[in-house]
């Protein structure tokens, strides 16, 4: 048992942490801090600067041109990014479809797509969900029919996350609807000019145009667009969840809202004292550090399981139900904190550069909080989480 | 990073695990529990003779171990068994203790507590001191022949057994002043020491102590006049790491019969691990035990680092609240069957609940992890 990083891991961290001295403006990460949207053209700019370096592609392999850092240095660069307030990398082009391509796609496609994932020319949006299919994924209706050289699509995807940045989608369509529901669906890619393609905002709760409705009318892909097999893409589609599963405990952000819980309450008054003087909350706050102190050694553990060749299994989803509560409650705490100045509404604050309503940290906080609450929601809710875990754990 | 465990220790703990899975059985353990000394003194010895307690000290005292991973390989295998027998008592808190700061002619002691032959337990906690450990009332004064206690000391846990007692008295200062508090090894037997012995409810024996001017001779002291409170919170950091380490052993030892249950026990034509509603309860308990095994590893891994008592503190919390939930659910989801004495989960359960009245709550750990943050 050693609880430390090991010397080279430790100079790894240094590196990581001098990149983003150099190469992370305040500006940005002001922004970033203040849960301010930094827009297509911030996430564009940062993806560029990590390329440059050779860092933006660090999960796939070196065949392929990437860094193949191992799970440790991974979350190393996860944990200082989030501890600095860098940006987040967009993971649709990344980390979702660029493994899947990696692993299933055909030597043209992997040649076309891979370079345009790093160059930025493609921004990927992903095409899982349906109105009829969200934690049952597998019922999704939208139908690819073949038409000579063409697969002609027809339905809707919902919940895609920032679609209107992206030029290009992945998609889960049905092609054999007599099939049982995992075994007549395929991968198919789709431009997104396309004719028949529509793209429609879903304002969050917290009044942010993060999703979109995605329409497809009679929408016409080149059969070369299709990855691997036809009818095989719930395989593939379960290949990309667990690359989705990376980072999913999210002890670098949990981290980094602790301490901005703690920051901010150490400025708020309560009764004339400082808020985390005050007993309730200062209870709350240690309870939920003391969470993600055990769940950081936890998450470590699989990390180092995961470096020495051992794919992690149910422990994903153990990482995700918890990761989720920790992470809320933060954001619960941070709302209380504080106070009455959580109730402006803060989306002009939020999306543009106007002076905040209050206190520069009070902005986002409420927006934020109801924002996350879907992270118990989406990638497997936690609900279907509790139930693979029983179902592993629980054996016959 | 390496999370896994030395040969040296892997080693202990499949010795220990198959040891206890064979011998320390349901009926032998309910036969302890019933029996007048409220442990085995057989068992005892087997620990002893298997290194269990060795492992517990240092190479320097005697041992052959000693560390935080040590402590916590041992305990959550006693913790996954139940064991009630006062390994605990003799060796992290007595043990150690004289390992510390004992004369020469007082380490002496070490070799017979390591091979089983000498009890120890340590008289600290007082009627009203609860878990504040610099709370000492009990006094020491000097009449010119020789040291005078008195004074009373709550819940001593193995003091019936103990050849000899670890007491602590106030030299100097009020009545929480970290200063001014003495440590004496007091015999068994000594004139003026009372013992009112009881079961407690989880299984062992303590005693309340009455100390009515009980004179010892200057080699009594354990330790520097008035420099005791220290090695205390060494001996009790180290205790702690005990503590949740058993709690993470025996809140395995439920899950798994709870496991157990749930497929085979059948209610309305299926096994009851089949019905949702429990299934998810089931998956919250395993994520409390993967927190509470972090909890372990960084309690024990910490026992010598410089923010020990803040990780302990840490540790105890969680421990504590994840086994609240184990005990409570576990019996929960048995129904019945876990409300009668005899069952297994009933005694793991309660193991794991009465560790919280050991050095702190889930509550006291909560605020001494907010005091030690803040300063």
């Amino acid at each position: 048992m050693d609880l430390n990083y090991t010397d080279e891991e430790k100079a790894f961290r240094d590196e990581v942490r001098a990149f983003l001295a150099e190469k992370l403006p305040k500006e940005i990460s002001d922004k970033i801090r203040a849960g301010r949207n930094i827009g297509k053209e911030g996430y564009q700019w940062w993806h560029a600067t990590l390329n440059e370096r050779g860092w933006l592609n660090f999960n796939w392999p070196k065949e392929f041109g990437g860094a193949e850092w191992n799970a440790v240095q991974r979350h190393i660069f996860e944990e200082e990014c989030a501890a600095a307030y860098a940006p987040r990398i967009v993971p649709f082009g990344l980390s979702m479809l660029g493994p899947v391509l990696q692993k299933f796609g055909s030597k043209a496609q992997q040649d076309f797509f891979l370079p345009r994932i790093l160059n930025g020319e493609h921004w990927w949006c992903q095409g899982y969900s349906e109105p009829g299919a969200g934690s049952d994924l597998a019922s999704l209706k939208t139908r690819a029919v073949r038409d000579g050289d063409h697969y002609v699509v027809n339905g809707q995807k919902t919940w895609t996350t920032l679609a209107q940045y992206a030029n290009w989608i992945f998609c889960l369509v049905r092609t054999d609807p007599e099939a049982k529901a995992q075994e007549g669906i395929s991968f198919l890619l789709i431009d997104m000019n396309t004719p028949g393609i529509e793209v429609r905002p879903i304002v969050l709760l917290d009044g942010t145009p993060e999703v979109n409705e995605v329409f497809f009318d009679d929408v016409r892909v080149p059969v070369e667009n299709l990855v691997g097999e036809e009818n095989k893409g719930w395989t593939y589609a379960k290949y990309l969840l667990t690359h989705e599963r990376t980072n999913i405990a999210g002890v670098g952000f949990s981290q980094a809202g602790l301490d901005m819980v703690k920051r901010i309450a150490r400025i708020e008054t309560a009764n004339g004292r400082p808020l985390i003087e005050n007993p309730h909350f200062a209870a709350r706050l240690a309870r939920v550090e003391i969470d993600l102190m055990a769940m950081a050694t936890t998450n470590m553990r699989i990390i180092s399981q995961a470096a020495a060749g051992q794919a992690p299994g149910v422990e994903s989803s153990m990482l995700k139900v918890k990761g989720t509560i920790i992470r809320q409650e933060i954001n619960d705490l941070a709302r209380r904190a504080v106070g009455p100045y959580a109730m402006p509404f803060a989306s002009e604050a939020v999306e543009g550069d106007n002076d905040p309503i209050g206190p520069d940290y009070a902005a986002p906080v409420a927006a934020q909080y109801f924002n996350n609450r879907k992270l118990s929601i989406f990638g497997g809710s936690n609900e279907i989480q509790r139930g693979i875990i029983a179902k592993v754990k629980m054996g016959g | 990073m390496d999370f896994n465990l030395t040969e040296e220790r892997q080693m202990l703990q499949d010795t220990l695990r198959r040891y206890l899975a064979d011998r320390y059985t349901t009926p032998v353990r309910n036969d302890i529990l019933d029996s007048p000394a409220g442990f085995s003194a057989d068992i005892w010895r087997e620990l002893a003779d298997l290194g269990v307690l060795g492992a517990l000290f240092d190479e320097a005292d005697g041992g052959f171990g000693g560390a935080g991973f040590d402590i916590a390989t041992v305990f959550e295998e006693l913790g996954r068994a139940g064991v009630v027998e006062p390994v605990l008592d003799s060796c992290i808190l007595g043990g150690r203790l004289i390992a510390q700061v004992g004369s020469p002619d007082q380490r002496a002691l070490l070799d017979q507590v390591i091979s089983g032959k000498l009890h120890l337990a340590l008289a600290h906690g007082e009627p009203a001191s609860r878990y504040d450990l610099s709370r000492v009332e009990t006094t020491v004064r000097t009449d010119g022949t020789g040291l005078i206690l008195s004074g009373r000391k709550a819940v001593v846990v193995n003091a019936e057994a103990a050849g000899q007692l670890i007491v602590s008295a106030r030299e100097t200062g009020g009545p929480f002043d970290l200063d001014g508090i003495s440590l004496f090894l007091v015999p068994a037997g000594t004139p003026g020491l009372g013992l009112r012995g009881y079961p407690m409810l989880a299984g062992g024996r303590a005693a309340e102590v009455t100390l009515d001017d009980v004179r010892l001779p200057e080699s009594a002291r354990l330790g520097a006049a008035g420099q005791g409170f220290d090695p205390l919170m060494d001996v009790v950091a180290a205790a702690n790491c005990a503590l949740v380490a058993e709690v993470l052993g025996a809140m395995e030892s439920a899950v798994e019969l709870t496991r157990q249950y749930l497929m085979t026990r059948k209610q309305f034509g299926r096994p009851i691990g089949t019905f949702q509603a429990l299934q998810h309860r089931f998956a919250d308990m395993l994520i409390e035990l993967e927190q509470a095994r972090s909890a372990v590893i960084n309690a024990a891994g910490h026992l010598k680092a410089p923010d020990r008592d803040r990780q302990i503190a840490a540790a105890r919390n969680l421990a504590s609240r994840a086994g609240r939930l184990v005990a409570e659910e576990t019996i929960q989801m048995h129904g019945g069957i876990a409300m009668t004495q005899e069952y297994e989960l009933a005694h793991i359960a309660k193991r794991i609940v009465m560790s919280d009245h050991r050095f702190g709550d889930a509550d006291y750990h909560l605020e001494r992890f907010i005091a030690l943050g803040a300063a």
